[in-house]
């Protein structure tokens, strides 16, 4: 039997979408984790970014931030958390959070310090003080790297959420890890075959987003990644 | 910590981490082997390129441990079940590496090289390749790093490596065990990242002094795009 077959019979199954444990439950669940964990890193990270990237310092950071935390295992850091901090919300939103923060304080901090410097010098000759210019000038034009890191970041929340089921977490995760524990391929694989939908579907509304919060005289000049 | 159960436990750590940098190092090769070509396709005829780039970007956006369950049915509870999806991961970052690599040659260079007599493919192996080595290395760096950590997600499915001191140390409530695995694949990570810079600077001699005065940049766009997946988890 192929993966596909497994899944299907185990999601038509009605006793699924039913009750505490059933479907429309857990996609709730794993959406508020993600969500929330995506909230904290971006109020965290695009100030940071934004300041780092305006005033230069601590650039060198940034960038080995970025090169070091995608040698973090993410399992490794969830069940530290777990068992240093026992089962409360933080031994989940703390390494969630921690991991979505790099991508996007990277691409923010690439976005507004890559500002074409006759941007700037046009800003600053216009009068603009130094506030002005980060909240006018260049955080617009920074917008569409920001999007691109928030996107990463969610990517990166919503797998990593999946495994956090491991540590007792709910969301889609919990199908994956409780099918695996009792044997179950099918519950494995409709669970499985939930987080690559909400993946993609994940994908679709970054893209939606990012057109709809590009400011409309970027758009044109933009090429596609 | 409790330091002494390093030693009492050396020949375990010692399987697991060479299990795990297999798994890690494995998928970053093969998707080297698989994106070059690929690359060299996709800079040849460039309408084949953005197609294969969204892709590639659908793709990373899976979650490895989804990945790893979907093969399950073919593969069964193996090394290849894990190295598939890493595979995939590599071959994502590294694929817009190789096509920025090969578009990074300028174009007198690639007249010069012309005019001396090379055909196509003496001009490819010979000038263009050559060029590209940095930013081709610059993704496989990534590519690398983000399977050795991602390799300890295997572990769920049953996959050996080191992710095996983590689900150990959960379960008997034992922190010096998942700190131990932390350490070791974050180092392990290091060490083929430093194997690999010093790859680049053996493969490109010419760059030798133009890198102190380079500024620290980000390796590409890949390093951006990231990983989610792949990443993340």
């Amino acid at each position: 039997m192929s993966f596909l077959s497994y899944a299907w019979d185990w999601l038509r199954a009605p006793v699924q979408w039913h009750g505490p444990g059933g479907i429309p439950i857990r996609i709730l669940e794993q959406l508020g984790y993600s969500g929330l964990s995506l909230l904290v890193a971006a109020l965290i990270a695009v100030p940071l970014g934004v300041l780092i990237g305006h005033t230069g310092r601590g650039a060198l950071l940034v960038v080995n931030i970025a090169n070091a935390w995608r040698s973090i295992p993410t399992l490794g850091l969830l069940v530290l958390a777990v068992i240093t901090l026992g089962f409360s919300p933080l031994a989940w939103l703390i390494p969630l959070v921690v991991l979505a923060i790099p991508p996007i304080l990277v691409n923010t901090y690439e976005g507004v310090a890559g500002v074409d410097p006759e941007i700037r010098d046009a800003a600053r000759g216009m009068g603009m003080t130094s506030w002005q210019q980060v909240r006018k000038v260049e955080i617009p034009v920074a917008v569409p790297l920001i999007m691109l890191g928030l996107r990463t970041g969610a990517i990166f929340v919503v797998a990593t959420a999946t495994i956090a089921a491991y540590i007792g977490l709910g969301g889609l995760g919990r199908y994956i890890i409780d099918g695996l524990a009792a044997n179950n391929y099918g519950e494995v694989a409709g669970g499985a075959a939930l987080v690559v939908v909400l993946a993609l579907l994940v994908q679709v509304l970054f893209v939606g987003l990012r057109y709809l919060v590009i400011p409309a005289g970027l758009r044109k000049q933009e090429r596609p990644t | 910590m409790i330091w002494s159960w390093i030693p009492g436990n050396a020949a375990l750590i010692r399987q697991l981490t060479l299990e795990n940098a297999y798994l890690g190092v494995v998928p970053a090769v093969i998707g080297l082997i698989i994106s070059v070509p690929l690359g060299i396709a996709c800079v040849r005829w460039g309408w084949l390129y953005p197609p294969v780039l969204s892709a590639t970007s659908v793709v990373y956006a899976l979650p490895s441990l989804a990945l790893f369950i979907v093969l399950i049915p073919y593969t069964g509870l193996t090394d290849t079940t894990v190295i598939i999806p890493l595979t995939l991961f590599s071959l994502c970052v590294l694929l817009p590496n190789v096509v920025d690599g090969l578009r990074s040659v300028p174009g007198p260079v690639r007249q010069a090289a012309t005019a001396m007599g090379f055909g196509t493919l003496r001009r490819l192996v010979q000038v263009e390749l050559p060029i590209a080595v940095p930013i081709v290395i610059a993704g496989l760096r990534i590519a690398m790093v983000s399977s050795i950590s991602l390799a300890s997600v295997g572990q769920l499915i049953g996959v050996s490596s080191l992710g095996y001191l983590f689900i150990d140390g959960y379960q008997r409530d034992f922190p010096t065990e998942i700190i131990v695995g932390l350490v070791l694949i974050i180092a392990l990570a290091l060490v083929c990242d430093v194997l690999l810079v010093i790859a680049r600077r053996l493969l490109t001699p010419w760059q030798a002094g133009r890198a102190r005065r380079e500024i620290p940049r980000l390796p590409g766009r890949a390093a951006r795009e990231l990983p989610g997946g792949v990443g993340a988890a």
